[in-house]
């Protein structure tokens, strides 16, 4: 026991400072370049300078959302696969981005941006993933079992009439409303309202936490729910609960950021190939490594064709995607 | 009919007292009117053709399948009273099949200190290191504490689940044809292991076995399904149960019931009716 939980808190320590070391990396990094040992110069210098308004004003925010939300999906990528035993689940299977992308481009739509201020994104898009959480988990309940692959289907499904749907709405709208939909879409984490930046982040560490509580029963769903159920897990309950923390999860992140694809899929299973299987280190280390992968992809967005940025969700894609068909070939991927 | 399995003395505490359990899905009768005891120290078999409700009757007491009407008691006490994790403290159960999970075998074998844990507790006691060490010893798998489930054989997977099941330390031990996708080392192995277990732990076992001549060797009493009407046909001794008639009657297909020449138990030969047809015509 002793020499695991050493084990366990290296990694996480190796993981914490890997997310300092990455969010100093963005700290520095960008159009305005800042060297690293400037940065107490700079953040005693007072408010007024510019460098203080580029690190405090425009990065620090851009960094922490884009460790909250890349902790998040992440943690709801590795409660989802745990709970299913499904290693091609993620947060956007159960038809929950689908949900969000339609409330946006109905927002965008019918504008009521215009009538509520620009909270409307955000609120449309959780509304939007709520309606689908609600829908998909009401669908496929009976009075005593959560059925885990008809949820599955029909978040699938859901996706695919939602798609269609935003397709349907995109095809009506205007140029300007079309290039709002698109952006939006394609995910980023330039959000200007501190508020929100907080609750992202504060509603992915409660998250987490929560998780905690449901590492051991997460162990014991790993062997099927019926012997989950024969070590005295009440794994209706348990599933319940989990499916609540990684869709609330998830609406959080889409509504703030809008769709990033990719982490929720490929961190967790990059994770359990340096923890193994069980949830008490997953959890943890799945959060912190998701943090350090969006916030490095961010970095990536920014910079590689400055002074444009491209759309942190296809960095993502393009660099979780190839890592993970070459661990694939390697053999290396478990559940 | 009702079937009380007694012999071994009526003032012996039950381990089990399933009474008048009655189950049926959609229209049809799957159990009907089952009653019966299992006394501590016992190891019963339940038996009977494909579909006659033996996986589900396992599942009534595991509470995985709710009966329209009856009562089981484990220990004195109402499983549908038990909370999941108490009724987990009282018995533990054994699959056909393990899934084949990435955990090592020593991670598996530990969660069947699950139903021990306090609330919040997030890691096993010393307690629970030693008791699981025990298992693994008394089943042969402790040499492959650090492999992984998903790489190891079907025959050491199901003495791992056997392992994880004695780490709950219950006091019925269920098992649903454990033995059932092994070859006959491995079916010997499994069986012989549960019996000295049983002797060395003064364990209870129930168990679901679709081979008559291990579950006539293995166990002190045999409950026999009926297909036919979901009731209990017949209850007893290996001797008692499996005789020609009943064998006949439940299965519908020719057996000869001759003693075992090692052990004397009833030990059941298949009638080929092509092979008895060949040997009436020969000249």
């Amino acid at each position: 026991m002793n020499h695991r939980l050493k084990r366990w808190g290296l990694i996480l320590l190796v993981l914490s400072v890997l997310v300092v070391a990455v969010g100093l990396l963005a700290l520095c990094t960008g159009s305005a370049g800042i060297p690293v040992n400037q940065i107490p110069d700079i953040l005693q210098g007072g408010k007024n300078t510019a460098g203080y308004s580029i690190l405090m004003g425009i990065r620090l925010p851009r960094i922490l959302l884009g460790m909250g939300i890349g902790g998040a999906l992440s943690l709801a990528g590795t409660l989802l696969q745990g709970m299913f035993r499904n290693p091609l689940v993620e947060p956007y299977t159960l038809g929950i981005s689908g949900g969000a992308s339609l409330g946006v481009c109905v927002n965008i739509l019918c504008q009521f941006y215009a009538v509520i201020g620009i909270i409307a994104y955000p609120l449309s898009g959780f509304i939007g993933a709520s309606l689908v959480i609600f829908l998909v988990y009401h669908l496929n309940r009976d009075n005593r079992n959560v059925r885990s692959n008809r949820m599955l289907l029909t978040g699938v499904m859901i996706s695919y009439v939602a798609s269609s749907l935003v397709m349907l709405l995109m095809a009506l709208s205007k140029t300007d409303d079309l290039q709002s939909i698109v952006l939006w879409i394609m995910g980023s984490l330039d959000e200007p309202d501190t508020t929100l930046i907080w609750i992202c982040c504060a509603g992915s560490i409660v998250g987490l936490f929560i998780s905690y509580f449901f590492c051991m029963d997460l162990n014991a769903l790993a062997l099927g729910d019926e012997e989950a159920a024969n070590l005295g897990i009440n794994t209706p309950r348990t599933k319940k609960i989990l499916f609540i923390i990684a869709s609330f999860l998830t609406g959080l992140s889409v509504a703030v950021a809008g769709i990033i694809m990719f982490v929720g899929l490929i961190v967790p299973h990059f994770v359990r190939m340096i923890t193994g299987p069980d949830h008490r280190i997953l959890l943890a280390a799945s959060f912190l490594s998701g943090a350090a992968f969006l916030t490095l992809c961010d970095v990536i967005a920014r910079v590689i064709i400055a002074p444009l940025e491209l759309p942190v969700g296809v960095i993502t894609g393009i660099i979780g995607g190839v890592m993970f068909i070459w661990a694939l070939s390697r053999k290396q991927v478990t559940l | 009919m009702t079937t009380d399995l007694q012999t071994n003395g009526s003032m012996k505490k039950k381990v089990v007292a399933i009474q008048n359990l009655n189950f049926q899905y959609r229209q049809k009768i799957i159990l009907r009117d089952i009653s019966f005891s299992v006394f501590p120290g016992e190891f019963v078999s339940i038996i009977g053709p494909n579909g006659c409700g033996k996986t589900t009757l396992i599942k009534t007491i595991l509470r995985s399948v709710v009966p329209q009407t009856g009562t089981i008691h484990i220990q004195g006490q109402e499983v549908k009273t038990l909370s999941n994790k108490a009724l987990a403290r009282h018995l533990a159960v054994v699959m056909q099949t393990i899934d084949p999970a990435a955990m090592t075998v020593k991670d598996y074998v530990l969660l069947g200190r699950l139903p021990f844990f306090e609330p919040y507790q997030f890691f096993e006691s010393q307690k629970d290191q030693a008791i699981a060490q025990r298992y693994m010893e008394l089943t042969g798998v402790a040499h492959l504490a650090e492999a992984r489930i998903n790489e190891i054989s079907g025959g050491e997977r199901q003495l791992a689940a056997i392992a994880r099941a004695l780490t709950q330390e219950p006091a019925l031990l269920v098992l649903d044809e454990p033995t059932a996708h092994l070859d006959i080392t491995h079916q010997v192995r499994v069986l012989n292991l549960i019996n000295t277990l049983k002797e060395q732990l003064s364990l209870t076992i129930l168990m679901v076995l679709h081979d008559l001549n291990l579950a006539a060797e293995y166990s002190d009493r045999l409950v026999l399904l009926d297909k036919n009407n979901g009731r209990i046909y017949k209850a007893g001794t290996p001797e008692e149960v499996l005789t020609k008639a009943s064998i006949q009657a439940v299965y519908q297909t020719g057996v000869e019931v001759r003693p075992n020449p090692i052990s004397n138990k009833p030990w059941v030969f298949l009638i080929n009716p092509h092979a008895q047809e060949g040997k009436s015509n020969a000249p």
